[in-house]
């Protein structure tokens, strides 16, 4: 059993997984959550007992901790305003870098923009966002298609 | 065939890559007036490896090896390696004749354990030895080829002073910084430091 030396997974995926947590809670949070991810992932690196699918295994512990902080900003909403409906993490994107799509990405339903950002934010393949969304591929798959019909947006997905 | 997928193009306009705290080993590729070497060493400041590394291929077997026998948690973090680069550049300035540093023999085999703390031990700054004396002398008399081996391999070159093995035949020998490194660094301790 080896495992590469763990700034080689930071060279080859830390745009990645930036992008990844762009894509999940926006600009002003994506730094924390990508640095939260990375802390996480030196923490439980050595107890890996394989090296396969290691950009996987940072992009689903990337969803989690944007999961995390959705969750938790949600609980920092004070009592008395009006209540957020329920799985609807808001987003936030001041400056969308691409005209209006991040800001019609981060206006999906939480489940969709997750397995859509995902995919193809993600690049994962329908089994990995199952995992990452406690699910099955053919949800996720289902998921996606929803959010591109959503979007608009005609892309072709092989996985 | 449908539109290419927009996302792609899609990158936060600001980023840099994690800064991520101190770990089980730090390590940095540093060029020197002998050559490029990678240079590695654990949360306690021992040193793990002090190896060339000519280019990324070489560096990246070496960490590797540090991956596998030490840490997999491994990281280019410079600051932490300051100590050991500067008693190297210390040492081959002529400024000192012994590296203050602690090294950690994880990545040697045990037969090369035993040459190199015989070698540590036994010969100091400006002195040589050969091949065959360094075997006799670690009760090995008749592995004068292995012990050469044993150097070429060695994890922790400059710390610990492989290059003052020569043949007895003549020459200098084999070195894993090149045989130009060897005459330098032997030249620099016949100078006197």
């Amino acid at each position: 059993m080896s495992l590469p030396p763990f700034q080689h997974l930071v060279d080859d995926h830390w745009r990645d997984v930036a992008r990844l947590a762009h894509g999940l809670v926006g600009p002003s949070y994506a730094e924390d959550v990508a640095q939260q991810a990375w802390t996480q992932a030196l923490a439980a690196y050595p107890r890996l007992t394989h090296a396969r699918n290691l950009r996987s295994w940072l992009l689903t512990i990337t969803h989690r901790c944007a999961m995390d902080h959705h969750r938790s900003a949600r609980r920092t909403v004070p009592h008395d305003d009006p209540p957020s409906l329920a799985g609807t993490a808001t987003v936030d994107h001041p400056e969308p870098p691409d005209g209006e799509l991040w800001a019609r990405v981060a206006a999906l339903p939480a489940r969709q923009r997750e397995a859509v950002v995902l995919r193809f934010v993600g690049d994962l393949d329908h089994r990995a966002i199952a995992t990452a969304l406690g699910t099955t591929p053919g949800m996720s798959r289902r998921l996606v298609s929803d959010a591109l019909a959503t979007l608009r947006l005609d892309i072709e997905d092989p996985s | 065939m449908s539109i290419p997928n927009p996302f792609t193009a899609l990158a936060p306009r600001t980023s840099h890559p994690p800064v991520l705290p101190p770990t089980d080993v730090s390590y940095v590729v540093e060029d020197t007036a002998v050559g490029r070497l990678l240079l590695a060493v654990r949360a306690d400041r021992r040193v793990v490896t002090c190896a060339y590394a000519p280019d990324d291929e070489a560096a990246g077997r070496w960490l590797q090896r540090v991956a596998d026998r030490v840490s997999p948690r491994v990281l280019r973090r410079p600051a932490d390696t300051d100590a050991l680069r500067h008693a190297v550049e210390d040492y081959l300035a002529g400024r000192t004749r012994t590296l203050d540093v602690v090294p950690d023999l994880a990545l040697a085999s045990a037969f090369q354990r035993e040459v190199l703390s015989g070698l540590a031990t036994s010969v100091g700054y400006g002195q040589r030895t050969t091949y065959a004396s360094l075997a006799g002398r670690i009760g090995h008399p008749r592995a004068a080829r292995a012990v050469g081996t044993a150097l070429g391999g060695n994890p922790l070159c400059v710390v610990i002073p492989c290059h003052r093995v020569v043949p007895a035949t003549g020459g200098i020998g084999g070195y894993a910084g090149g045989p130009a490194a060897k005459e330098r660094l032997l030249a620099l301790e016949a100078a006197g430091g």
